[in-house]
């Protein structure tokens, strides 16, 4: 341990630059999928989306992104076997992070739609077991994480399922489905923008308020959550009301121009769902190094209850910005061409299914998988039927994968994890 | 770098459904002017004209084979697979039945009797609507897909469907009378010739009966 004290920066910084990198890989990949419907409904353009992401995961990732780093860097391993071996959790977590980093860029670079969250449990679980002690492990939680992951693709399909019917249900098949998707549609807004902000006082500002000494009630956050919810709501319906029903593009019905409605709702939902993603995904790349830094700044205790440093959420923040940008980029520029089939009023009630369980799930200090409530909503959307096809074959592969990554993750985060232990002592 | 959420979106197999279709209507509207140029015994202007029926059929054939390829098992579908593979056969037979009548009539330059020209083209008129009509009620199938395959736009196709019937039925009034009107004159024309005449406007029937069951075939798909 004096070894790491007495070289405290170097070992900052070479844990922020895996952090980094993790966040790089996060924004990389990740990020096409969260804004993937909204550029194959043509709702949002390239350069759109890309602005959108970049401002929404930001916020998420600085806002409400501190909630779930205390699971993956707590609650997952035993803190109390460290406590005689500090330098074990700071190799650990380095050792988890260029794991987890190094396992995302070579899945994307061959095509394996892998999980960022999988491959930092995976990772943080292997050198735990391995490297110390597989009591170490609180196999509990790890079965909670485990669980989570087919509750909540179940939970975002059912959202999804239920918003498609209310919306075939209110809209679609109305007699005049134009009038009442301008009537329906910031109804739907209101909904996005409540969820999103009640989850981000209640989970991501609590640590906010309480530096600042601001007490609010439960009936308050509601208030402030619904009022946030009202002004989307209206800045959204004002939009509405510019859209005019174009004679020449429609039949019997007015789907054209009902789908031009619900393009602005999904721009509601992009940004909500960027949000989310960023909320949630940050902690993967910011949880362990956390980690490192509190153990190393407080030389070598290992705190019960170490705030996260908002410096170094503006790291996995940036991270993931920078990701999405530069490579982000090139893989939502193939969607426009992937997705033709999704209009904006399909693809919306996937992308708010995922974007509530997300919230939801991030608010529960769980380490969800945005893939897998993608991937849950769209199905959900599918069964509704909603989507004219999909294809089962490439959702299998989507499920193997997952479980692919876990031993993934662990086996490199062991081998970095022996590697960093015989370099540094 | 691959995206495997993206491409969980399969590609979509109503908007070639349509497509196929409205290749299929293409190919049974040419026999207007075929039969006009036959009845101008424009011989010349008949033959590219059945050539070109032929091509249409041809293309239909590939975007049926090409739909057939797309829909493997691992797909998941709003309707049944069975339900669209055999609504695109009852479509493909319509571009099958209307090259067949140029196919005939072009082969043994057919010339009807002067008389029946306009009940002729009358049935054939209608047979053309039944296909136009069977179009008109496939073309609804994205919106059908966006109401889910319910409420009011199932509705509306219902309606679509009813009005189909309507047509096919018309026609088989028009080709009773038809028919009636060259029994009458049988005699006094060539016997092999009459035969094919019965057996061309039989063709023409069928097109309006294919029409027909591309509507209750649909009907079925709605249905469940």
């Amino acid at each position: 341990m004096d070894f790491l004290l007495q070289n405290a920066d170097t070992i900052i910084w070479i844990a922020v630059a895996f952090g980094f990198l993790m966040a790089f890989g996060i924004g990389a990949n990740d990020v096409a999928n969260a804004m993937g419907t909204s550029v194959g409904a043509k709702a949002l353009t390239l350069k759109q989306a890309i602005i959108v992401a970049a401002i929404f995961e930001f916020a998420g990732a600085y806002l409400a992104g501190g909630e779930v780093t205390k699971t993956i860097r707590k609650g997952m391993i035993d803190a109390n076997y460290f406590t005689g071996q500090p330098e074990l959790l700071v190799y650990g977590m380095m050792a988890a992070l260029l794991a987890a980093g190094i396992w995302l860029l070579i899945a994307s670079r061959l095509g394996w739609p892998v999980s960022t969250t999988h491959s930092i449990v995976g990772a943080i679980v292997g050198f735990a077991a391995v490297g110390v002690t597989t009591q170490a492990v609180n196999w509990g939680k790890v079965g909670s994480i485990v669980g989570s992951w087919i509750i909540t693709p179940v939970l975002a399909g059912v959202i999804a399922f239920l918003i498609v019917l209310s919306v075939q249900k209110l809209i679609l098949n109305a007699s005049d489905p134009f009038e009442k998707a301008k009537r329906y549609v910031p109804f739907y807004m209101f909904l996005a923008g409540f969820v999103i902000a009640l989850v981000t006082i209640l989970k991501g500002l609590k640590h906010l308020f309480k530096d600042k000494s601001i007490e609010l009630s439960l009936v308050e956050v509601y208030l402030i959550a619904a009022g946030v919810g009202l002004l989307i709501a209206v800045i959204g319906a004002i939009f509405i009301s510019r859209i005019k029903v174009d004679k020449k593009e429609n039949k019997e019905y007015q789907f054209a121009s009902v789908e031009k409605v619900f393009a602005v709702l999904m721009i509601v939902t992009a940004c909500g769902m960027a949000f989310a993603h960023g909320s949630n995904d940050v902690a993967n790349a910011i949880g362990p190094l956390a980690a490192v830094v509190s153990v190393i700044q407080n030389s070598g205790e290992i705190g019960a209850k170490a705030a996260v440093d908002p410096r170094i959420l503006l790291v996995g923040a940036i991270g993931i910005v920078i990701g999405l940008i530069v490579l982000g980029s090139r893989v939502m520029k193939t969607i426009g061409q992937k997705i033709t089939h999704l209009t904006p009023s399909r693809g919306f009630a996937a992308e708010l299914a995922a974007a509530s369980t997300v919230i939801i799930a991030s608010g529960a200090g769980l380490p969800i998988s945005t893939t897998q409530t993608l991937v849950g909503a769209v199905l959900g959307v599918g069964m509704a039927r909603g989507i004219a096809a999909l294809n089962l074959g490439v959702v299998r592969n989507i499920f193997v994968s997952w479980v692919v990554t876990l031993p993934a993750g662990a086996i490199l985060s062991i081998i970095f994890f022996y590697i960093f232990k015989a370099i540094f002592q | 770098m691959a995206n495997s959420i993206l491409d969980m979106f399969a590609s979509s197999p109503i908007r070639p459904m349509q497509d196929h279709m409205g290749k299929v209507h293409e190919c049974a509207k040419q026999l207007i002017p075929f039969f006009k140029a036959t009845i101008a015994k424009d011989w010349q202007e008949a033959e590219k004209i059945k050539d070109n029926i032929r091509q249409l059929e041809n293309d239909a054939d590939d975007l049926k084979h090409d739909l057939r390829m797309h829909l493997p098992k691992g797909l998941f579908l709003p309707v049944a697979r069975t339900d669209l593979l055999s609504l695109l056969s009852k479509q493909d037979k319509i571009a099958n039945i209307s090259r067949d009548i140029a196919g005939v009539v072009f082969a043994r330059k057919m010339e009807f009797p002067e008389n029946v020209h306009a009940d002729l083209l009358g049935l054939l008129q209608r047979s053309i609507d039944a296909s136009k009509q069977a179009y008109k009620a496939i073309n609804e199938l994205d919106e059908l897909l966006a109401t889910g395959f319910r409420g009011r736009e199932a509705a509306l196709v219902e309606e679509l469907i009813e009005q189909l019937d309507l047509i096919e039925n018309d026609t088989d009034d028009l080709q009773r009378a038809l028919l009636f009107k060259i029994f009458e004159q049988e005699e006094e024309l060539p016997p092999v010739a009459v035969m094919f005449m019965y057996k061309v406007i039989r063709y023409i029937g069928d097109l309006a009966d294919s029409a027909q069951s591309v509507g209750s075939r649909l009907e079925m798909t709605i249905a469940r």
